[in-house]
């Protein structure tokens, strides 16, 4: 029951927020909203019972890429401030909401396959076992290194200033 | 003047080879010499032929255009000496003669149509030689409008007996309709969309319009094809065809009946023209009316069962086609020595002009020895084939006979009347051209005119009747004296009387000035108005036909046709096209938003597909 | 109603539609990286509501590296954008359409 009440609760901030996002004209504002969303989300995962997922929500997102865009806003000001929408409105909104409408029309239409019983032991170490394990996702989590390297170097070299 | 010899020297040739042809035909047993058709194109199941044949009929009018062209091209070496398209006039008018000749010669209508055409064209070409002037050209417009809408009717009629008969052969066509297979409406339609062509190239009513202000040619042209060759076209085809018309009475009837009212209505507008040339025109549409008078009363004869067909066929091309060639003659000669005399004097118009005699004695004796055998005063060319055509309208159709007796009276009358305005009484064209000027003509322009005037009294002594198939019994002498003399008839007698008298009162009002013209032109006041306007026609035929009916009506819609739906129709191809391009446009704008988003319209595309095929 | 697992599935949807709304419709480039992330968060939830109901792990590992991914995305994402917007002086996503030919 109270899970329930917590659900709807993050739903509504996070659907809200994420709103907030999308509609909001000053800049500022809409990356403030968007990390709200991003704790929402963290909070979903809380009543999912992902805790580990949780915290590494709320570090990755909140506080990298959150931080990240402030940044990136901060650093590039345009002389029309603020986010505004193109000429693409109209049509996106309506692919965005017939997109929408098929796939809530999926879920629902969908006869899922519901486990019985939900466990509810800390999930650290399932996680663990199951990447590093006997037959994890070792080589996926190697290749995701790799990348995260290779990420942060290309993200230097490209900001870097060329000297000539 | 190279052009002019080899004009002169083609057509000398060309003459040569009908005079052989003539003898050639009369030694044959049915006056044939040869019928042949080669094949020239081949459409499907339609073979298209050019044939040649060579009978009486073609043989007599190719050594009638070959002679008065080459008096005419002879004439032309003086009259239009200086003119600056010297060449051009000599090339019009071999195109003119090869296309006449053509014509003549053509054994079947579509390959006659090509030459019909041909001379059509020759016509507007030398109506408008001097285009510079705006009447000429738009005379020449106006001839070729007019003729085209008797052209029209023609090739539909030759169209309707392809689909009919299977073929343009006109031998073939004649036997189909003397056999009666080709009879009822068709042949009579067909018939009277042949007449609407000879109509409009002869000049008849109601597409007479255009001869009189085909006038603005050079003379010499109106003497070759708007008094011998090309309007006589019209009474060819109607001989040629003479068999297929006789089948049809209504269509024989038709022919008689215009024939006949454009004879006397031309001359009533005749009578009052006060340009020499004009008064030929008239003259000339009037005579063709005769011609056309004669083959359709013989006609008419063989359609109500009077006479049987060996007789009728040629009789009544005998009789239409003899006063066909003496006319080319002496109207050639009239219309030669009205350009003798503008020649000195520098006009056409009549009012100007008297006195001509003692300073062209030559182009006067020429002149009156034309007019004479026009008016039919025995023993010239123009009594005996005139006096055939009125005896056979007399037997086949009286009422229209009574018309053509009261024209010879008119003839007679406007003919001399011209006479005596021009040559005789004192010289009316003032100072200008200073009497100086007043000179009898080269002898280049002579020449042809005397050997005209021979022609004009002896052509008439030929047996060309019987050598058309007329079966009259002919000896020289007793041919001289027939219908005065030997066989004497009444008719005769009173056509030569109305003709005296015709010269008698045209002698009493403008040559001795007993009465006086203008008296009685004030008297008979609203008629001479209507004839000098010319009935009106013209205006009838330009406001209303013309300007209401067809370019206000007709032509209003088909031009909106044309720009909104055909034009429409095409632009709206490109319109479209170019929407389409503009539309695709919007794909390739390089914004990867735009790329995203149909990403994902494609996205909802599929997930629609499954759910409605699956 | 108790929330089930078509609950999570619903405001996955949602939020994804929403994300792609604005990831087509803004023009600010660094808004349009947001609203990636919103996607990517929509994804989130729905591999995490199907670990928990379906009581398979791997939708957790799944999340992390897509999460992974996520930032590295980011940081490149961003490095892209600033270098960008040194060169044209501007973020306005309609101009950057040198993709044409």
């Amino acid at each position: 029951m109270g899970m329930d009440v917590a659900f709807w609760i993050l739903a509504v901030i996070c659907v809200g927020a994420a709103l907030a996002v999308v509609f909001l004209r000053d800049i500022f504002r809409v990356a403030l909203f968007m990390i709200l969303c991003f704790f929402a989300v963290a909070g979903i995962y809380i009543t999912l019972s992902a805790d580990f997922l949780a915290a590494a929500q709320v570090l990755i997102y909140v506080g990298a890429i959150g931080v990240l865009l402030m940044f990136a806003i901060m650093l590039t000001k345009e002389s029309k401030r603020g986010s505004l929408t193109g000429k693409l409105r109209p049509l996106s909104m309506l692919v965005a909401i017939l997109f929408m409408v098929t796939m809530i029309l999926v879920v629902i239409s969908t006869d899922w396959n519901v486990a019985a019983e939900v466990s509810k032991e800390p999930t650290t170490a399932r996680i663990a076992h199951s990447i590093f394990g006997r037959d994890g996702f070792v080589l996926a989590f190697e290749i995701a290194s790799a990348l995260l390297v290779a990420a942060a170097i290309g993200a230097i070299v490209l900001v870097r200033e060329r000297d000539k | 003047m190279f052009a002019a010899y080899t004009t002169i020297g083609a057509i000398a040739g060309s003459l040569i080879l009908s005079i052989w042809a003539v003898i050639s035909v009369n030694g044959t047993a049915d006056h044939m010499l040869t019928n042949v058709s080669y094949q020239w194109l081949s459409i499907g199941d339609t073979t298209i032929y050019i044939g040649v044949m060579m009978d009486s009929l073609a043989s007599i009018m190719v050594v009638t255009v070959s002679t008065i062209s080459l008096l005419v091209q002879i004439y032309s070496i003086g009259y239009m000496k200086g003119d600056g398209g010297f060449i051009r006039y000599f090339a019009f008018m071999s195109l003119f003669t090869g296309s006449m000749l053509g014509l003549v010669m053509a054994n079947n209508l579509l390959f006659m149509f090509l030459f019909w055409e041909g001379v059509g064209l020759c016509s507007y070409l030398l109506i408008g030689f001097w285009f510079h002037k705006p009447s000429a050209a738009r005379a020449a417009m106006k001839a070729f409008m007019v003729t085209r809408l008797g052209d029209f009717g023609f090739l539909v009629a030759v169209i309707l007996l392809y689909v009919k008969t299977g073929t343009f052969n006109i031998s073939e066509l004649h036997q189909l309709a003397l056999a009666g297979v080709l009879s009822g409406s068709t042949l009579t339609w067909a018939a009277i969309g042949v007449f609407s062509g000879a109509i409009g190239k002869s000049g008849q009513f109601p597409l007479h319009t255009w001869l009189p202000d085909a006038m603005e040619g050079p003379t010499p042209v109106s003497a070759l094809i708007h008094a011998a060759t090309m309007v006589t076209a019209g009474v060819f085809l109607v001989a040629r065809m003479f068999p297929v018309f006789a089948s049809s009475e209504t269509a024989i009837t038709v022919v008689a009946a215009i024939g006949g009212f454009t004879a006397i209505f031309a001359a009533s507008m005749g009578l009052v023209a006060t340009d020499v040339k004009r008064v030929l025109a008239y003259s000339t549409i009037s005579q063709l009316g005769y011609m056309m008078l004669g083959l359709g009363a013989v006609g008419m004869g063989y359609a109500t069962g009077h006479l049987d067909e060996h007789h009728a066929l040629g009789l009544g091309v005998a009789v239409g086609v003899f006063h066909l060639f003496t006319h080319a003659f002496f109207k050639a000669l009239l219309f030669l020595g009205s350009g003798s005399a503008s020649h000195a004097t520098g006009t056409f118009d009549m009012r100007k002009m008297g006195g001509l005699r003692k300073v062209q004695p030559w182009t006067y004796a020429t002149f009156v020895i034309g007019s004479l055998s026009l008016a039919g005063i025995w023993p010239l060319a123009g009594f005996y084939s005139k006096e055939g055509i009125l005896h056979e309208a007399f037997e086949f159709a009286p009422v229209l006979f009574v018309l053509a007796m009261i024209t010879v009276f008119m003839t007679a009358f406007y003919m001399f009347r011209a006479v005596f305005m021009t040559f005789h009484g004192e010289y009316r064209g003032g100072d200008e051209s200073g009497h100086s000027h007043l000179h009898e003509s080269p002898k280049v322009m002579i020449i042809p005119l005397v050997v005209l005037a021979a022609f004009a009294v002896f052509a008439g002594w030929l047996p060309v009747g019987n050598f058309l198939g007329s079966h009259h019994d002919y000896s020289f002498f007793s041919h001289l004296f027939s219908g005065l003399f030997v066989d004497p008839s009444w008719m005769a007698w009173v056509s030569i009387m109305l003709g005296v008298s015709g010269i008698g009162l045209a002698y009493a009002i403008y040559g001795k000035k007993v009465l006086s013209a203008q008296a009685i032109g004030r008297k008979m006041g609203p008629l001479h108005k209507l004839l000098v306007r010319k009935y009106f026609f013209d205006e009838m035929y330009e406001k209303y036909f013309l300007m209401r009916f067809l370019i206000n009506g007709v032509f209003a819609v088909t031009q909106w046709v044309d720009t909104h739906i055909v034009d429409g129709a095409v632009n709206g191809v490109a319109t479209v096209s170019l929407a389409g391009g503009k539309i695709m446009r919007r794909l390739e704008t390089g914004q990867l938003q735009v790329y995203g988003l149909a990403i994902f319209i494609g996205v909802l595309v599929i997930i629609a597909c499954l759910f409605i095929f699956s | 109603m108790s929330v089930g697992l078509e609950h999570f599935l619903i405001l996955s949807a949602v939020l994804f539609a929403i994300g792609l709304y604005g990831a087509l419709a803004k023009k600010n480039a660094v808004v349009i990286l947001m609203c990636i992330e919103i996607m990517l968060n929509a994804v989130n939830i729905a591999m995490v509501a199907f670990a928990h109901y379906v009581d398979v792990i791997s939708g957790q590992v799944f999340t992390i590296f897509i999460m992974v991914v996520a930032a590295a995305e980011v940081a490149v994402g961003l490095a892209l954008i600033i270098s960008i917007f040194r060169r044209k002086k501007t973020l306005d996503a309609e101009k950057f359409d040198i993709l044409k030919w």
